[in-house]
């Protein structure tokens, strides 16, 4: 799951969100996953203290095969939009380094 | 047993990693004990052999019994302390790594007593979880043949033999390897055989560590601690707390400290780290403390008859556990850490701090604690000291506020440093001083 990878074919939203699960998953291993939506914050939900969501933002930098920069750390806020980050349904916000 | 930290009385030994006949060295992975906060690696604090295990799986005993015999003809001492002077790497730093064992007990203070109740299937150690869980054995299904039914790292790794092939370690017979090295190299996922030396030495703990596939901080997090017996941790952190309130005349100090500069050098220097070096405040604020508290020894170090300054700086850093309570591992030599190095060892200490793996010198050997509550939203934290240090450094969340710059209002990224110090050892003035510093330090974030 995190391993880098190219060019891929474009995840589905469903895909993207169960990759962002399972690197939740992998920081917080007793995480109940079964009830998240795509509005749960998941700083707050998972109680990811900074050093977690650094854990986070690195998982899901390798997931997404691309670096993840502090300044898009706003659009990592709910599931929903982790998902969106994975999908590429948003372009970043910086460019890829 | 050794004190694994002022609030330890007694330990219980979980497992032997060595056996009679066994070459060990000072700093070697001898044993694993269980306090009421956690699992915890002790090391040999001599070089020898190991002539006789005193202490029995499972067998709970006072702090300074002696748990074996290591000898080698002349050196007979018993494994009684952890590692004294523990990184080889650096100097040694005898007297303050031994100070919380020496430290007086108070024998007025009735701590509760705990006899662990053995082993309901719930009570196995963090390292059994995490060795079950990277072989994918299903611990319910295993039989434990350790005392009261404990299940030992032998039990796991047959169960994982028989039931799953695929997950057997490394084949041992093709290289030499310490005993603890193989058991390492079995959990970590780490081929011993890629790691055999020509000359036929055997492969240590440490290339094995150096070999592990580097994993995510937080990854291997595993639910062990939601069973570990909260109350009784909740009991010693109570006596700890309880004893610093009743002996320590504390005195309290706050000063709000303006981040911008800090952080918007580390914005620059996180620009250009790969993701996995990427510095938090946390790292930025945590060496500000060790460089003022290097310049400020009226703080860092020990009272016990009297205060003794400390010839290091070793930041003890609060750490929760996901499952409640806390552990207050310790940086080694953190004032000459550089402010990468710092952020990297303490991703270090935090996950293994919340895995189970902390080595038994990191719990006794911190001069000055820091306790960082940002992440929980407090803006400030007014902490109490841990004996038998003199102070401890809390921070609050960072914040953005509006700020009295060169007599115009701007929003600025804040946070409220507290100390906490004992009066005994330091008055306002010289607390002041270090909080002063702190700030200096952080308004050249170039120079951390």
């Amino acid at each position: 799951m995190a391993e880098q990878q190219g060019s891929r074919p474009a995840l589905t939203h469903d895909q993207a969100r169960r990759t962002v699960l399972e690197v939740i998953l992998r920081i917080v291993p007793d995480a109940d996953v079964d009830a998240v939506t795509d509005a749960t914050r998941l700083r707050a939900e998972f109680e990811l203290d900074s050093l977690d969501f650094l854990s986070f933002v690195e998982l899901l930098s390798s997931a997404a095969g691309r670096r993840i920069d502090e300044t898009d750390y706003d659009r990592l806020e709910t599931l929903g939009c982790c998902a969106e980050l994975l999908t590429g349904s948003t372009a970043p916000t910086s460019p890829p380094t | 047993m050794p004190s694994l930290g002022a609030d330890m009385d007694e330990g219980t030994l979980l497992e032997w990693l060595v056996h009679p006949g066994d070459e060990v060295h000072k700093g070697d992975i001898v044993a694993v004990v269980d306090t009421t906060k956690a699992a915890v690696e002790v090391e040999s604090f001599v070089d020898g052999v190991v002539q006789q295990l005193l202490v029995q799986p499972g067998t709970t005993v006072p702090v300074g019994t002696p748990l074996a015999e290591i000898g080698a003809g002349a050196t007979e001492a018993p494994v009684a302390v952890p590692a004294p002077a523990p990184a080889p790497v650096q100097a040694p730093v005898q007297a303050p790594v031994q100070a919380p064992v020496q430290a007086p007990v108070p024998a007025p203070v009735q701590r509760p007593r705990r006899v662990p109740e053995k082993a309901p299937m719930s009570v196995q150690s963090p390292l059994i979880r995490r060795l079950a869980g990277d072989l994918g054995v299903d611990l319910a299904q295993v039989t434990g043949t350790g005392p009261g039914g404990r299940i030992t790292h032998d039990d796991v790794r047959r169960a994982a033999a028989t039931g799953r092939p695929r997950a057997r370690p490394a084949r041992p017979a093709a290289v030499r390897a310490t005993p603890y090295a193989r058991r390492l190299a079995a959990e970590l996922g780490v081929d011993l055989v890629a790691l055999g030396k020509p000359d036929g030495a055997p492969v240590t703990a440490a290339e094995v560590r150096a070999a592990a596939p580097v994993r995510p901080a937080a990854a291997p997090a595993k639910p062990a601690a939601s069973h570990r017996d909260t109350a009784a941790m909740r009991a010693t952190i109570g006596a700890l707390m309880a004893r610093s309130k009743r002996e320590i005349p504390h005195y309290y100090l706050t000063s709000t400290i303006d981040l911008h500069a800090a952080m918007a050098w580390m914005r620059r220097r996180n620009e250009a780290l790969p993701v996995t070096g990427r510095l938090l405040p946390a790292a930025l604020l945590l060496r500000a403390t060790a460089l003022a508290a290097a310049e400020t020894p009226e703080l860092n170090g020990y009272w016990k008859d009297g205060f003794e300054p400390a010839d290091a700086v070793h930041l003890g850093v609060a750490v929760s556990l996901r499952a409640g309570g806390l552990v207050t591992p310790a940086l080694h030599d953190a004032a000459n850490l550089g402010v990468e190095q710092l952020m990297a060892s303490m991703r270090d200490l935090v996950t293994r701090a919340r895995t189970g793996r902390l080595r038994g010198h990191e719990l006794t050997e911190a001069t000055l604690t820091v306790t960082n509550l940002g992440d929980q939203g407090v803006e400030a934290v007014l902490g109490v000291i841990y004996p038998p240090q003199v102070a401890l450094v809390g921070f609050g969340r960072v914040v953005e506020r509006p700020w009295a710059v060169d007599g115009l209002i701007g929003v600025r990224p804040l946070t409220t440093v507290s100390l906490s110090a004992d009066h005994r050892a330091s008055d306002a003035m010289t607390g002041a001083r270090f909080l002063g510093r702190i700030e200096e330090h952080l308004q050249r974030p170039e120079e951390l």
